[in-house]
C-alpha cells in the first residue's frame, strides 16, 4: 500500500467530480424547485378538477381533437355542468393567456416537446409578430 | 404426476376448443357492437354541394375574389413557386377543367375562359380509397375531410384525385403565410391539405368563405338532400356539367353552363 495516498486522494477527487452536479444544484438552490406556470387570476376552475388536468390535460386535448375533427362535435360539457367550445385556441388560452408562462414552462421542466404549436397558433405571438 | 398419452390430448383438445369457443364468441359481441353505434359524422343528415354559375363568374373579369377569401381563413400560404405551391381553390382554363367537353365550334363562349376549380367533394371519393391511415374520409354530410393530425405525408391521395386538388407541404409554410389568422390551424411540412368546404364555418352556421366573397353570386352552396334547396333548384331548371364524370368519382361541384 505504498499508493495510498494517491488511490484515496484520487478516489475523493473522482466522487467529487461525478456528484459535482448534485452539489452544484444544492449550491445554487435548484433542486427542489418545481416548474411554476402562471395560473389564470380571473377564473377558478378548469374544464375538469385541477388535478385531472394536471394529469391528463394531454389525453383530454387529444379527446377534444378525434371529437370536433372526426366527429363534428364541438361542446364539451364539464365535470361542474358548464358547457365550453373544444378549441385549445379560443377556449383554453382565454384563460391560459401565455403559452410561454403558462405551458413551456412545466413541458420545458419535463422535457417534452408537444407537437401542437406546430399548426395552432398561439394568439398572443400572433399579436407581437403584428406589432 | 406421470401424464399419460390419453390424458395429454385430452387436456390439449379442451384447451383448443375453449379457446376457439372465446374467439368465436368475441366475433359474434364485437359484431354486434359495431353494427349498435354506426356515429354519424355529419352534425346533420344534408349532402354538401355547390352550384358555379360559369357565365355569371366570368362576369367581373380577372375576379379572384373567392380564391382570397378562402387562402386567407385559412391561412394557405403562397410560396410564389409553381414547384412548392399549396392551394385549395383556383382557376384554370375550361379545357383543362373539362377536357371531354372539347369541341371545334360548340362552346365557344366558354373556351378558354377561367373556370373556378376546388375539391369536388366526390361521392365516391378516390383519396379516401388510398388513404393508408384514413387521415382523409367522406363524412355523412359528404365532405371529404381531412384529419392533418393524422397525415403521414405519403402523397398517394394526391396520385389518386384526377382533379389535382389536393397540394403537398414540402417545406413549413408558416413563414409563407402573409395574413396568419389565429382561429385556424397552419399546416406543418410534410402534410397534404385541400378545400374542407369551409367544415369549420358550417359548423358555426356560416357559408364558405369563397360563396361568400363572389361579388356575383355566381357561387351557390346547399344541401343536394333538400328538394326546395336552391342548388337542387338550380340543377331542375338549368343544364349543369361535372369535372370528368366518366371517371366515375361522382363530384359534387356542378358548373353551370
Amino acid at each position: 500500500m505504498r499508493d495510498r495516498g494517491l488511490i484515496l486522494g484520487g478516489l475523493a477527487l473522482f466522487l467529487g467530480l461525478i456528484t459535482f452536479p448534485l452539489w452544484y444544484n444544492l449550491a445554487a438552490g435548484t433542486t427542489a424547485k418545481g416548474p411554476d406556470p402562471k395560473r389564470p387570476v380571473q377564473e377558478k376552475n378548469c374544464v375538469e378538477p385541477v388535478a385531472v388536468m394536471r394529469a391528463s390535460h394531454m389525453d383530454l386535448l387529444v379527446d377534444w381533437r378525434d371529437q370536433v375533427v372526426r366527429r363534428s362535435e364541438r361542446e364539451f360539457t364539464a365535470f361542474d355542468g358548464r358547457t365550453y367550445s373544444m378549441n385549445l385556441t379560443q377556449t383554453c388560452m382565454k384563460c391560459h393567456t401565455s403559452k410561454e408562462e403558462f405551458c413551456d414552462r412545466c413541458h420545458n421542466y419535463a422535457g417534452v416537446k408537444p407537437y401542437c404549436w406546430d399548426c395552432h397558433i398561439d394568439p398572443k405571438l400572433l399579436e407581437r409578430t403584428k406589432g | 404426476m406421470k401424464i399419460r398419452r390419453r390424458t395429454f390430448l385430452g387436456i390439449a383438445g379442451l384447451s383448443a376448443l375453449a379457446v376457439a369457443e372465446q374467439k368465436i364468441l368475441g366475433r359474434v359481441a364485437g359484431q354486434g357492437r359495431n353494427e349498435a353505434s354506426p356515429r354519424a359524422t355529419g352534425s346533420q343528415t344534408a349532402r354538401w354541394a355547390m352550384v358555379i354559375d360559369l357565365r355569371a363568374c366570368l362576369e367581373k373579369e380577372g375576379c379572384t375574389d373567392c380564391i382570397a377569401a378562402c387562402h386567407k381563413v385559412h391561412n394557405v400560404p403562397d410560396f410564389r413557386n409553381a414547384a412548392h405551391e399549396v392551394k385549395w381553390t383556383w382557376k384554370e382554363p375550361f379545357e383543362r377543367a373539362f377536357p371531354g367537353q372539347k369541341s371545334r365550334y360548340a362552346g365557344q363562349a366558354l373556351q378558354g375562359g377561367p373556370v373556378l376549380v376546388l375539391c369536388n367533394h366526390c361521392d365516391k371519393p378516390p383519396c379516401v380509397r388510398v388513404c393508408p391511415t384514413k387521415a382523409t374520409w367522406k363524412r355523412a354530410d359528404g365532405i371529404v375531410m381531412m384529419d392533418w393530425h393524422r397525415c403521414i405525408g405519403c402523397r398517394y391521395c394526391i396520385a389518386a384525385c384526377p382533379y389535382g386538388s389536393r397540394s403537398f407541404n414540402w417545406l413549413d409554410p408558416r413563414p409563407q403565410i402573409r395574413d396568419l389568422k389565429a382561429d385556424f390551424p397552419t399546416r406543418s411540412k410534410g402534410v397534404v391539405e385541400k378545400c374542407n368546404f369551409c367544415e369549420e364555418r358550417l359548423a358555426a352556421g356560416k357559408p364558405p368563405a369563397c360563396v361568400e366573397a363572389c361579388p356575383e353570386r355566381a357561387l351557390v352552396f346547399g344541401d343536394l338532400e333538400d328538394p326546395a334547396s336552391r342548388v337542387r333548384e338550380l340543377l331542375r331548371s338549368r343544364y349543369a356539367i361535372r369535372r370528368k364524370p366518366e371517371l366515375g368519382t361522382e363530384p359534387e361541384i356542378y358548373y353551370l353552363v
